[in-house]
């Protein structure tokens, strides 16, 4: 029996020495911070090295909160530009647990935190956001576009306007002016960045339907450049028949004249010899030529070729 | 309900208490030789925490830690990870198949730089550089990187006109987005190296596609119009060089008949011009009677009257001759 109480003893004790261990031993991790806190009240600096670490057992908490940097995804938020075109602005940021003790006393924990941050981060976008034009929030340099020149008459110039301060800028002044709010409850802001920014359906509807008629001119300009161009050949090609057309006939009037005066010359070199006798016989030939079958001939007694009917003296 | 189970009575069958006392010790070395040897499969990395500290990377093979005191984190730094925005693979297969949502049209739908509306989907591929960072930098980093990725794509994409963003700037604008978001990805330290950013389908959103599609049949209808000029220009053209051509070369002809006739001919006239001068009223003479001899038998009708007699015309009836045939 009194063996058997020794053994009950040493139970019961070690059993009470394990529960004080396991509740005075605490392991933090990489990914958390500590702050220990006696009967409510925060008792020193956070632990933040990881590792095992002893408290008061039961008179002590420890409190765990996230060391790492934590997301925060905001809903899109409505908002009228400053040249009143009313787009969804979804922004996001990351943040992270930079003084616990503050974090702790302020918003208590994450969920406390989240909507915190909503408050402070969709105020402050909506006001920077209203007091900039939508072309500021959405290019972040003042690049041209590299445009197929065909198409640089159908931008509208208004679109294209340059930017004075961009996308880029305008996130960090969210983020700055957030920051400033945010340090008083122990959160550290980093990189407020506009993820989605969209118009609204009405809005949305209009835009369609200028890409639409801006389409529409583009393929206007593009059949009328067709017709043009096919026009232009089509001059082209009368232009060149005409040259080719004219030029050619000049050549062969040219050519023609030569040779008929040639020819000119050299009749006239050999017919001055004697113009009456080539009278004489050109007329020859022409008779032969002009009197055939049908012709009526009449002829007097007086021809020479019948005078020898009549009489045969000389 | 318990009476209808049929009753039944154990025996504790006798064993002998030192088997009992082996059983349990060997039940507990396996326990203990279970839990500390660990596997890293070949993808993966293994990180260490001992008592929530990060002590040690192992590479892949079997391991040995402390039972209890340290634990194993696995993160797959070999394998190649990929994100899709803007839709998501249904069913991946030889023919894989895609589905869009409401959520993800919210991905896809962006403004550009002239202010005009795009429907884009990409995906990105990337691996875990760092699993040390990965794990302990950041929270939910797939979650981030989701946001950041859609960021960086907007935000270049609001640089770029929507025709450089559907035809001429994809590829540039893709490698541009991956280069930014790599940088991002160092910012934030989230330990991700990004290998590839590929825009799938960029297109105009479906109420202004077919007004895309008229600026293409515009710009076909363009080349088509051109091109039915130029063959007619060069139908006629090479044509009308062939016909000039040849009126030119017959005017040579012309030429060369022209002139060799009259050479010809003056030349027959010198030489009989030379015969006749020598006794010139002779050779007159006979080329008139040699004319006439040569005329008189083809005509048909021949009058001859006598010029003392000057009445005889009126009585010839003309034309008789016709009305006999």
């Amino acid at each position: 029996m009194k063996k058997q109480t020794k053994y009950l003893i040493i139970t019961v004790v070690a059993f009470f020495i394990l529960i004080i261990l396991s509740d005075a031993l605490f392991v933090v991790s990489e990914m958390n911070q500590v702050i220990i806190t006696q009967f409510g009240q925060p008792m020193g600096d956070a632990i933040t090295k990881a590792g095992l670490h002893v408290k008061m057992p039961f008179i002590q908490k420890a409190n765990f909160f996230e060391k790492r940097w934590l997301e925060w995804d905001g809903a899109a938020n409505q908002i009228p530009t400053k040249d009143k075109k009313y787009i969804w602005v979804d922004t996001y940021a990351r943040w992270r647990i930079e003084e616990p003790l503050t974090f702790f006393q302020r918003v208590f924990d994450e969920r406390g935190a989240q909507s915190r941050l909503d408050d402070i981060i969709d105020g402050e976008t909506r006001n920077i956001v209203a007091s900039y034009d939508l072309i500021e929030l959405v290019r972040s340099t003042n690049r041209t576009f590299d445009i197929t020149e065909e198409l640089e008459f159908i931008l509208d110039k208004e679109e294209i306007r340059k930017i004075n301060t961009g996308r880029e800028k305008i996130a960090e002044m969210i983020l700055s002016k957030s920051s400033e709010i945010t340090k008083e409850v122990g959160i550290e802001l980093r990189d407020v960045r506009i993820k989605r920014i969209n118009y609204v359906d009405e809005v949305q509807q209009k835009v369609f339907d200028r890409m639409i008629s801006e389409r529409q001119r583009i393929a206007a300009k593009y059949r009328s450049e067709g017709d043009g161009r096919a026009a232009e050949i089509s001059g082209q090609k009368e232009r060149e028949l005409k040259k080719i057309q004219s030029e050619a006939y000049r050549q062969v009037q040219e050519i023609r004249g030569k040779a008929d005066a040639e020819a000119t010359k050299i009749y006239a070199q050999a017919y001055n010899r004697d113009p009456e006798f080539y009278q004489f016989m050109k007329t020859l030939e022409t008779y032969r030529k002009i009197m055939d079958q049908k012709t009526w001939l009449i002829l007097s007694t007086e021809a020479e070729f019948l005078k020898y009917l009549k009489k045969t003296s000389k | 309900m318990a009476n209808d189970f049929p009753s039944m009575e154990f025996k504790m069958p006798k064993i002998n208490p030192k088997y009992v006392k082996m059983g349990v010790a060997a039940v507990v070395v396996i326990i203990l030789i279970a839990s500390s040897v660990y596997q890293i499969q070949p993808e993966e990395a293994g990180i260490i925490l001992r008592l929530g500290k990060f002590v040690r990377t192992t590479n892949p093979g079997l391991h040995v830690k402390i039972p209890g005191i340290e634990k194993v984190l696995k993160v797959p730094v070999q394998r190649q990870l990929k994100m899709e925005f803007g839709f998501r693979t249904a069913d991946p297969g030889i023919r894989t198949e895609y589905r869009t949502t409401q959520n993800t049209e919210k991905e896809s739908v962006m403004l550009t730089g002239d202010l005009n509306v795009v429907v884009t989907e990409w995906i990105v591929q990337y691996r875990i550089k760092d699993p040390y960072e990965y794990l302990f930098k950041i929270r939910d980093v797939d979650y981030t990187f989701r946001c950041m990725t859609e960021a960086v794509v907007r935000e270049i994409v609001g640089d770029n006109s929507v025709d450089e963003v559907i035809t001429i700037g994809r590829s540039r604008i893709a490698l541009q987005a991956q280069q930014e978001l790599q940088k991002m990805c160092d910012l934030y330290e989230i330990g991700i190296r990004v290998s590839q950013l590929i825009f799938q389908d960029v297109n105009p959103p479906d109420p202004v596609k077919p007004s895309f599609n008229e600026v293409n049949e515009a710009l076909q209808e363009k080349e088509r119009k051109i091109n039915e000029a130029w063959s007619d220009y060069n139908q006629i053209i090479p044509k009308a060089e062939g016909e000039a051509e040849q009126a030119i070369r017959a005017s040579e002809g012309y030429a060369t008949e022209r002139v060799n006739n009259a050479q010809g001919d003056s030349q027959r006239f010198i030489d009989v011009y030379r015969e006749y001068s020598r006794s010139p009223l002779v050779t007159r003479k006979r080329l008139y009677l040699e004319a006439i001899e040569e005329i008189l038998p083809n005509i048909d009708t021949k009058i001859i009257f006598d010029e003392a007699q000057k009445n005889i015309l009126p009585l010839l009836n003309f034309g008789k001759k016709e009305a006999e045939k």
